[in-house]
Order: C-alpha cells, then structure tokens, then sequence
C-alpha cells in the first residue's frame, strides 16, 4: 500500500478516531453474534472487515448503519453515541450487497433519491447527480432503468447512490460479490480511486482475502463475533499472530511443535532479556530490535525493519535464536526471529510457501529438509510443489515460474530439497 | 405430439359447455324480443332499454358500485396492512395463529359470517344500509387482498426498504416511496379481486342490506322468485360483462407484474 508509508492514524495516540466499538456485544437470542469487541476506526480510512461467513461481520456493519441495536456496548461515530439513531438520521451510508436499487426509479432518481428525503433544491440535486454519475462513469446511463444495465453498472448506481449525500462514513457490504473477477479487480481499483478522491471514509465487508489485502489500509480479521487482528495488509499477511489468522489469509505451512532456546548472543544491552520476557511490557531498547513480533504491530515503525534482512519477510531480525521440535527424527526448524519467552512452549511454525526454496541439491542455508514432489500446481506465474518430507507431512513451496513451461527443473517424484532462512517464517503460541 | 384429436376437441367441447352454456343462453336471451323467456321471437335491444327505465335496478346497481368501490378499497388498505405487518414483522409468538385468523374467513361460510354480522349489527344498534354492507363485505374482502399482497411481499427484497431508509427516510417514507410502487400491482390486483366479489356477492349482503340500501343480486334474486324476466337476463348480461373485464384487467395487471419481475431477475441472474 502506497499511503501505508503516510496515512497511519491508528499508531498515532493523539489521533481521535471517527468510530469506536466499546466492549460490543450483540446476541440473537442464544446466538452471540458480537462478542465484547473494541475497536477504533479513523476518518479517511479504507477498513476491511475480512472473515468467514458467520463471522459476525455482517452484523458489525448493520449496528453501523443503524439497522441492529447492539445487546450492550457503545458505537460511537464522530464522537456521539449512535444508541438512539435510527438508521435515517446517521451521517452513514450504506452500499448493499445486492444492490438494493429501486427498480422502479431511473438510474438519476436512484442516484437523486437521498438527496431528495434531505430537500434539496432541484438545482443543487440535478449538480450533484450529475457528479455521481461523472465520478462513477455512468453519464450516458442516468435515464436508465436498473433492470436495463449490466450488473457492473448496477454496482456503480449502487455506489453513486450511496455517496451522493456525502457520508461522513460509507459501508460496503459485500460490494463486489457479483462481480466477474475480472470485473472485480478493475473495480477494486476504481473503489480506491474514489476513495481517495472523496476523502470518505470506508468500511468494506468481505470475505474475499485478496479484495480486502487489495482495497484496504487496515484489515480487521475476524472469527466468531471476535477480531483475531488489525492491521496493515502487510503486516496481517507478514506477521499474523495467530495460526487463524495465518491460515485464513492466503496459503501457509504449519508446523505445530516445541520451542527450545539456544544460546543467545549477549544482548547489547544487559536488561533486554528480562524486559521481553513479558510480552505485556514495552521492550526496553527499541533500536536493538528487541521487539517481540506479536507486538510490534502495536509499537508501530521502530522495530519494522525494513532496510533489514535482503529476503524481505525478515522483519524482526533477532540476535536470539530459537529451535523448534516439530517432529521425531527430523532437523529441528532454527528460528532467529522468534520470542525468547517462548522457551519449551508450545509453538507452531508457519511459513508461507513463496519464502520456501526448492533446489536439485542441498541449498546453504540454516533449514533445509528434503522431500519428494508429490504435486505441482501450475498457476501461470507460479507453480506451487507439493513436497513430501520423510515424516509424511506436506509442505507447499511455490516458485516464480520466470522460465518458460520446457526449462522447468522439477517434475512429480523427483527428490528435491527444500531451504528456507531463519528469518522466513513465523512463530505463533499455540 | 398430436395436440388435436377427436377426444381431445370433445373433452374440451364438453368441458365448456359445461362451465359456460348456462350463461351463453342468459346471454342470447337477453336479446330476445319476445316478452316469454323461453320462446325466440327474434333479436331485439329492446330489454336493455327497459332495463335502463327501471328506476329500482338503476337504484340497486347505484348501490352496488357504491358499496363495491367502497369495501374493496377499505379492504385493500386493511388487508395490504396486514399483509405487510405478518411478513415484516418475523417469527413471535402467536404468528401461525394471527395468520391463520387472517385466512380463516376464507373458508368460513358465507351464512355464518353474514349472519354474526348481522347480530353484532343488531347488537350495536347499526341501521342496515349502504354502510352496514360495506363494512361486511370489508370483512371478508381483505382477507383476499391480503393473500394476494403477502405472497408479493414474501418475495419483496427487504434491503430494498433498508436502503430507503439509509438514504434519509422514514419507514412511513420507505413504504409509500418505495414498498408501495413495486408491490402496486399486487395492491391493484386485490382490489381488483375484491370489488368483483362485492359486486356478486348475494348470501352476505341479504344479512346486511336493509331495505333502503338493496344490491343487485338480492334484486335479481327477488325479481326471479316472481318470474324471470328478459329484464333481468339483460340487467345479468351487463353484470357478467363487468365481472369479465375486472377479472381481465386483473389477471393482465398481475400478468405484466410478474414479466417484469421475471426479466429483472434474468437480469440480475446475467449480471
């Protein structure tokens, strides 16, 4: 995300946020929808709300608009109380799944309709319908009824519609589920674009991983009525901070085992260990390093690491090193990037398949197992190998396929082995 | 497949005959000019302008429109509330039954309702009139109506009045914007429905008219037990034209509704 680098309310603690869920909960009757959540969301950002369906995400969005009254808990928008706002009297606007047009009304009065309940004059309403329909591409379909465009088009009415009062805040549930894919990608970008142009603010719902990695400036994963993790796109994909989470966006290798020191290299600075030993204080020498990956998230750039290690995902390079048990008989899985803390815990491993190397012989570095392919997925620009280690389990390790389809080195049952650094993967408590 | 046979033309044949010879002889008859009912003595327009000089037919069919646009428009409000709010309102307690007690007129037999309604009339000490039949025929009007408009509501998008209201308006706004113009053919189709069974209705009207206010059914019918008259087949003739047309308007009106539907789903399906 470009405006990642720039646009970061959310670490800053002065930053007052436009919308605050304070200990929510919702249930339908013994359903618990929306278990205690907490969450801030600030102006002019781009928040997906990314989960499984049943997730309770949906839900969230519907107390937003004001279409479901939360069990217990405040939402807070612009700093008022929404508890007794209907819905028709929120500064919020809401672009529904199915669209929601009004079929018996043209593309202009769906578009015009909003504008109207807020009595506008005819020429202040025929302006701004016309903005709409510029903004969204749409001027030549604006006497149109909805049933006489394309699903695409009825996207953008939809969206046009919802922005014409100028919300403080627009949702978007689902907005692009009927969408082709192809479809869907370019209107990804177009949702971005105008975003950006009007300065909205956006909380989007999905349950489409690469939507909300693509669209949003945080993403909120969720499970169950609870979040799992805010954060970046980047961050959620780099540093997940649960194994839900590491397995419900994108593809990633688990390995469940246990964690053993070894020796760590004296710190720079003597007090270091003990500080990070609790995960609950904050670490006592930012510059070191000495961030615990779980919670440099919350503690923001000091510890990101970006101008570190050349394989890019090493963002907490780490001076103390871990070994991980995962299986009887095989090389333990040597870690530097992990906790201290976890000594002798159980952990899992994870790691994500284009951080794996496949090589014909044993590759220089600090894990390196070998294995049989049993798979390979071609995908175009990547193929993914199904490699088989002498344990049973699967590790998926994918390439760029920069050479064409003849050049390829590997084919199903050749012995391969497969590297990875010490600083490729994660390691999540389980 | 052979679609025409002569068992086919015959079963078809009889099955008309059956359902519409009576009425195709009414029919005939009123433009008989003979003054016996049963003997043609050749085609005359004749009855038809008796017809139009009887005041007391004049005056019963006045009374009809009357109490048919009346009750069938009480109904159609009625029976699109309670339509709205059993669908709308999702699962309480006691749902089954309120619609059940909605329905249940429907097959309750006409003696009964028109002789309860004639008991309360009585009871409340409510002059029988063109009032007293309107609100009888209300009664059991809407409930038709609110068939017709709840199996449109059941298939209504909900988001649709969720969007209304997250663009500014009030629910009483959502539902006269934009429930209201998409279930309208539903809406018009009951009413449609209700005024034709107004118009013939003969069994609860006896109960509720009294004898300033008399319809046409209990007119005919009385004029019949004193002989058929070519009056009354022609006065019959017009009844069934003016059923047939509302009974046309209705079916075309619910016909359009649903190939407008139809073509907005394929569309939302292409999309």
């Amino acid at each position: 995300m470009v405006n990642a680098a720039e646009f970061e309310p959310w670490s800053d603690p002065d930053a007052v946020p436009l919308i605050r869920f304070q200990n929510v909960t919702k249930r339908f009757g013994e359903f618990t929808a929306i278990d205690d959540l907490t969450i801030d969301i600030y102006e002019q950002e781009f928040f997906a709300l990314l989960g499984p369906s049943g997730c309770g995400k949906t839900t969230l969005m519907r107390m937003l608009a004001g279409f479901e009254a939360p069990t217990s808990g405040t939402i807070t928008l612009g700093g008022e109380d929404m508890a007794n706002r209907p819905a028709n009297k929120r500064p919020v606007n809401m672009m529904f799944q199915s669209y929601a047009l009004f079929p018996h009304l043209t593309v202009r009065d769906n578009i015009a309709f909003g504008l109207k309940r807020e009595g506008r004059d005819a020429a202040f309403i025929a302006a701004r319908v016309d903005e709409m329909l510029k903004l969204t591409r749409l001027e030549r379909f604006g006497a149109r009824k909805p049933h006489q465009i394309s699903g695409g088009q009825r996207q953008r009415v939809a969206l046009a519609r919802s922005l014409a009062k100028a919300p403080k805040l627009l949702l978007l549930d689902e907005p692009l589920g009927a969408l082709d894919k192809k479809l869907r990608q370019d209107t990804q970008f177009e949702l971005m674009e105008i975003q950006e142009t009007t300065g909205t603010t956006f909380v989007i719902v999905t349950h489409d991983q690469e939507e909300a990695m693509t669209v949003a400036s945080r993403v909120a994963v969720m499970n169950e009525g609870r979040i799992e993790q805010v954060d970046t796109p980047d961050r959620i994909y780099e540093l997940p901070n649960s194994t839900y989470v590491a397995d419900f966006i994108g593809e990633i290798n688990l390995f469940p085992g246990t964690a053993r020191r070894t020796d760590p290299p004296a710190p720079p600075d003597g007090t270091a260990p003990a500080a990070a030993k609790s995960e609950s204080q904050p670490p006592a020498n930012e510059a070191a390093g000495w961030l615990v990956s779980r919670l440099s998230p919350i503690f923001g750039e000091g510890a990101d690491g970006k101008s570190g290690a050349p394989d890019g995902p090493a963002l907490l390079p780490r001076p103390d090193g871990l070994e991980i048990d995962w299986a009887e008989g095989a090389d333990p899985i040597v870690v530097s990037n992990a906790t201290e803390g976890l000594d002798g815990g159980a952990v899992t491993f994870a790691i994500r398949p284009e951080k794996i190397a496949v090589s014909a012989d044993r590759p220089d570095l600090p894990n390196a197992f070998q294995g049989k392919v049993i798979d390979i997925a071609y995908l175009g620009n990547v193929s993914t190998y199904h490699v088989e280690l002498p344990t049973g389990q699967i590790v998926k390790a994918q390439t760029a396929n920069t050479r064409r389809i003849s050049a390829r080195a590997f084919t199903w049952d050749d012995t391969v082995w497969i590297g990875w650094t010490d600083t490729a993967g994660v390691v999540l408590l389980r | 497949m052979k679609r025409f046979t002569w068992f086919n033309a015959t079963s078809l044949t009889l099955g008309f005959a059956f359902l519409y010879l009576p009425m195709v002889i009414l029919v005939i008859y009123s433009f008989n000019a003979s003054k016996l009912v049963t003997v043609w003595a050749g085609f005359s327009t004749r009855w038809y302008g008796e017809l139009m000089q009887n005041e007391a037919f004049l005056d019963a069919a006045w009374v009809t429109i009357k109490v048919a646009v009346m009750s069938s428009t009480i109904a159609t409000v009625l029976g699109t509330m309670a339509a709205y709010l059993l669908v709308r309102a999702g699962r309480f307690t006691g749902r089954t039954l309120f619609t059940g007690m909605i329905y249940a007129p429907l097959v309750m037999p006409e003696v009964i309702t028109g002789l309860s309604l004639l008991l309360l009339f009585i009871g409340i000490g409510l002059d029988r009139g063109v009032l007293t039949i309107v609100l009888a025929h209300t009664t059991f009007s809407m409930c038709y109506v609110s068939v017709v408009v709840s199996s449109r509501l059941t298939s209504f998008d909900r988001s649709l009045e969720e969007a209304a209201l997250d663009l500014g308006c009030t629910p009483f706004q959502a539902f006269r914007l934009v429930t209201l113009p998409i279930i309208a053919p539903a809406v018009i189709s009951g009413w449609l429905l209700a005024f034709t069974l107004s118009l013939d209705d003969l069994v609860i009207a006896s109960f509720t008219s009294g004898p300033a206010a008399t319809t046409l059914p209990i007119k005919i019918f009385s004029a019949v037990r004193l002989g058929v008259s070519p009056e009354i087949n022609a006065l019959s003739t017009l009844m069934i034209a003016v059923v047939t047309v509302g009974v046309i308007i209705a079916s075309l009106v619910s016909k359009r509704a649903a190939v407008a539907r139809a073509r907005d789903d394929a569309a939302a399906a292409r999309a």
